[in-house]
């Protein structure tokens, strides 16, 4: 277990944790890591399609399990899932709008 | 073949039909590009869009222009990457609302 991390300032606005499962060579991947990016967010992601063997189908489990359709991108903010560029939704999610 | 020239052979053949690419030429040839380097990946230039799994045969349908952007054109207007549109899309007199994925879960067999 890693310790928390410290309490935000009051006043502070602090993000929940954001992950992308995206593709390489997707438009609705590219424009939302650039949305994440002007929104100063700190994000990870993965490009599913560029990895291989064993860890390209733990990955996509990982995905169905969240979206079962398995589309990109499959958006994780905290606990809410978003599918694909929506750029409101994620905007809300991320406490912005 | 070059992403320009992908883009006037595609275009000399789509827009008889009523399909244009999108305005957006950076959004385009962004999607183009990915196309051919697909193209180069797998051997045939399946949607940059979409998970591909290195078989022809079963991405048959998701080879671009793929099977689902003429249902998906009627009714929103564009394909699920943006890259083909209609007239009104572009000209902004229908709504651009994300397009959802059309292909059926069974077909996904990566």
């Amino acid at each position: 277990m890693t310790e928390p991390d410290p309490k935000p300032a009051a006043g502070e606005k602090t993000t929940p944790p954001v992950k992308i499962y995206s593709l390489s060579t997707c438009s609705h991947c590219k424009a939302t890591k650039k949305l994440l990016g002007e929104c100063t967010v700190q994000y990870e992601f993965v490009d599913v399609d560029l990895l291989e063997g064993e860890e390209r189908r733990a990955i996509i489990e990982d995905v169905k399990k969240f979206n079962p359709r398995c589309s990109f991108p499959t958006v994780i903010i905290g606990d809410k899932v978003i599918v694909g560029y929506k750029e409101k939704e994620i905007k809300e999610a991320l406490g912005l709008e | 073949m070059n992403a320009e020239e992908l883009y006037e052979t595609m275009r000399k053949v789509q827009e008889p039909k009523g399909y244009y690419f999108n305005r957006d030429r950076e959004r385009v040839f962004e999607l183009l590009e990915a196309l051919l380097l697909n193209k180069k990946r797998y051997g045939y230039p399946g949607c940059p869009c979409r998970l591909l799994c290195g078989d022809r045969e079963k991405d048959r349908d998701i080879i671009c222009p793929c099977v689902y952007s003429v249902a998906d054109i009627a009714e929103y207007g564009s394909c699920y990457c943006n890259l083909y549109v209609s007239r009104e899309w572009n000209e902004g007199k229908i709504p651009r609302v994300y397009v959802p994925e059309r292909r059926p879960p069974e077909k996904m067999t990566f």
